[in-house]
């Protein structure tokens, strides 16, 4: 009984400290570091290496992001969420900035006030099989045990896609990718479903993952993107902009490589000069320093490198650009203009 | 003038705080206090914090499709039903656990107790290390262990063996066994049931009433086992065996038919019950050992057998001192069956406080819900044991 009054306390005193702060970019500054929520370990996108450090895509963007805001890519303080912790540790001001293979749905930037800042990874649920098993579609599942990670979209799409096919199965709720992984190699499940990015990038820690086969029905649309807290819109600006220089590098040519040197004095393209701050101040206009792009840039690459880099065909993972791909190269990213 | 009046006042408080009783008081009243306010504050602090993120306190969600599906459910579920109905389930599914935990962690704890007090020495000593060994591990690991090993050491379903005559099966995904399917006239045997209950009371009443007017002592216990066990096995027989059952058989990727334990629910029960049978098993041997052995020869003198100086006069004694720390162990073990979350066991917690809240984005009703639930399911049980305490309690005269 006790136990559980504190509880309530304890529940109480959470959203308490979750105070709608409005200058986040004010206490980033005082903290001097960036808290950025990503999940608790999913190969590619976040995950710690055999050194401890955080890698991967998402991280990449929680670097990029620290590097234009304090000028310094290592100044991030990594907050790891399961799906259905994520939400509650941004709301309560865990985090500044929510990096975790989120789907970006209406409930949730409404009524769970978040604001999304864009997709970086456009993705689609799949499922994935044992070969041995002999399935070839994902309508011949009927009667298997899923696992599926709770308090996600998969999820509710899953229970969507089984119903309207009039099928059935046994839902194996788990926590995390991990134990999805534990339990799925286990035979407690037939399936594991996830996003197709989440499922090739957990087979390619199996030891056997050419036994694996992803299904070729994708039953769902997953834009993954960042969020933050709904009410400061400062904030939003800043790390929405983060994002598309990330991309309008790619765009224009600017790599990590480069970048210094495309940097030092105006270039005449005045996309990268406007970008890098050779010409006009767009850094001040969000509160940020001149070269804010340029820093970020300079840590961890454009779009297209920190995707090759981390989940690229030539990484263990081999996920194609697909959708991914530039607006210029027939996919789907594209960034406003930075003018 | 005024400055005596000053010298009085303060004279006055500090003769009250030098009173014990009075200062006694003073600090009773600010200890509340001070805990209001603290209620007051984080009450106030949420209210606000709600309002200015702009989500106000309803539980209009609840009559909301859920849109998930639950693995276990022990009531029609499907995900176009509401958050509501899978509270239900959740809270139903809790109980189960709660209360199948109880039982066994019971049985388990009283024979463990017992022989713990074995004259066998071997016999006490391995009690007595498994029961160091079970309560001295958090219960959290027993979950994972007992899930671990039924998940990766059974074998998947199309491998697993089978009991039987191929009707009980055991493999990673659960135990399955036929799920009996009555018929009609399943009905007489269940009414013989329940007329056996009704006529054994009755018996035990005449049996009691017939001992104190002559010293005369009836077969109680066989009778009753025959009214409540014989006479509906008997109905069961006459009226032709109204009965099918339905057989688990494997179809595609699973067991379809029969009724399935899942490893999850299997996981839990087994670790809350073993973790505190331990502890049951303490408190039942504390008990039996509180009851002076001067009892049992007074009644061996009076000429009691020794089944019946157990029955009449060990036991009772022993129960007053077992059933106050046993109602805590039945406190423990509900709340400790919140860990369910470990394995994915689909109970309150992981139903309204986990997926709802999740999908909802409504943490305080959601938490308010599961911490009502919690509540009354801890108030029911203390009410119970208090009962049953008061009942055995020693009658003095």
């Amino acid at each position: 009984m006790n136990k559980k009054t504190l509880l309530g306390a304890g529940a109480a005193l959470l959203l308490a400290t979750g105070v709608a702060n409005a200058a986040t970019l004010d206490d980033v500054k005082a903290k001097g570091q960036l808290s950025c929520i990503v999940t608790t370990g999913l190969v590619g996108f976040a995950f710690t290496d055999e050194n401890g450090r955080w890698n991967g895509f998402d991280v990449d963007f929680c670097r990029a992001t620290a590097a234009a805001v304090l000028g310094d890519a290592e100044k991030v303080n990594f907050v790891p969420t399961t799906g259905k912790t994520r939400f509650t540790a941004l709301n309560a001001g865990e985090g500044d900035i929510l990096y975790r293979n989120t789907t970006i749905t209406m409930s949730r930037d409404a009524d769970l006030k978040l604001t999304f800042l864009g997709v970086n990874y456009y993705d689609g649920q799949g499922f994935m099989v044992n070969k041995n098993l002999g399935v070839t579609s994902a309508k011949e599942l009927n009667g298997a045990s899923v696992c599926i990670q709770t308090g996600t979209t998969t999820e509710l799409n899953l229970a969507d896609f089984f119903r309207v096919n009039n099928m059935n199965y046994e839902p194996v709720p788990i926590e995390t990718n991990e134990e999805a992984r534990t339990n799925y190699l286990a035979g407690r499940c037939d399936v594991y479903t996830t996003d197709a990015s989440g499922l090739a990038a957990t087979r390619a820690t199996f030891d056997d993952p050419k036994n694996h086969v992803i299904l070729p029905e994708i039953i769902s649309k997953e834009p993954l993107g960042p969020a933050v807290r709904q009410g400061d819109d400062a904030w939003g600006d800043i790390t929405r902009w983060v994002l598309y220089a990330l991309l309008a590098a790619e765009e224009y040519g600017v790599t990590q490589a480069n970048v210094d040197e495309l940097a030092a004095k105006a270039t005449g393209n005045p996309d990268i000069d406007r970008m890098l701050g050779t010409e006009g101040d767009f850094g001040a206009m969000v509160g940020l320093s001149k070269d804010w792009a340029k820093n970020a840039i300079k840590a961890v690459g454009n779009y297209g490198e920190i995707f090759d880099r981390n989940i690229g065909p030539d990484t263990a993972i081999g996920l194609e650009r697909g959708l991914n791909a530039l607006w210029t190269e027939g996919g789907l990213m594209y960034a406003p203009p930075i003018r | 003038m005024a400055a005596a009046d000053i010298v009085d006042s303060r004279s006055a408080l500090s003769r009250a705080w030098n009173n014990k009783e009075a200062r006694s008081v003073i600090l009773q009243i600010l200890t509340v206090a001070l805990l209001f306010g603290f209620f007051f504050y984080i009450i106030r602090n949420a209210v606000i914090n709600l309002e200015t993120i702009g989500k106000g306190y309803s539980f209009t969600f609840l009559s909301a499709p859920a849109s998930y599906d639950i693995n276990q459910t022990l009531i029609d579920y499907n995900s176009r039903d509401t958050h509501f109905r899978a509270a239900i389930v959740g809270i139903l599914n809790t109980l189960l656990v709660a209360v199948s935990g109880i039982i066994l962690a019971t049985i388990v704890g009283f024979v463990l107790g017992v022989l713990r007090l074995s004259k066998n020495w071997l016999m006490s000593r391995i009690v007595y290390c498994y029961i160091e060994l079970v309560r001295n591990v958090p219960v959290l690991l027993h979950i994972l262990l007992i899930h671990g090993i039924v998940v990766n050491t059974l074998p998947v379903p199309r491998q697993s063996p089978s009991f039987f005559s191929e009707s009980v099966f055991l493999s990673n995904r659960g135990l399955y066994v036929p799920s009996p399917l009555p018929e009609p006239l399943f009905w007489a045997t269940m009414i013989a049931f329940f007329g056996g209950i009704v006529g054994t009371v009755l018996y035990k009443r005449r049996a009691r009433k017939l001992q104190e007017e002559t010293g005369r002592i009836l077969p109680v216990f066989r009778v009753g086992l025959g009214l409540i066990i014989g006479l509906p096995f008997v109905v069961f027989l006459v009226t032709g065996m109204p009965m099918n059952w339905s057989y688990p058989e494997l179809k595609g990727f699973n067991f379809v038919g029969g009724v399935a334990m899942k490893p999850e629910f299997l996981a839990l029960w087994l670790a809350l019950s073993l973790y505190t049978s331990a502890f049951i098993a303490e408190i039942v041997r504390a008990g039996i050992l509180a009851v002076s052995y001067g009892q049992t020869e007074a009644a061996h003198a009076l000429g009691l057998r020794t089944n019946r100086t157990l029955q009449l006069v060990i036991i009772p004694q022993a129960l007053r001192v077992i059933v106050p720390p046993l109602t805590s162990q039945y406190l423990n073990l509900t709340k400790n069956s919140s860990l369910a979350i470990a394995i994915g066991y689909m109970d309150i917690v992981a139903t309204i406080g986990g997926i709802s809240l999740n999908q909802t984005g409504r943490e305080m009703e959601s938490m308010t819900i599961v911490l009502l639930i919690y509540l009354s399911f801890s108030l029911v049980i203390s009410l119970f044991m208090n009962w049953y305490n008061k009942r055995i309690k020693l009658v003095e005269r």
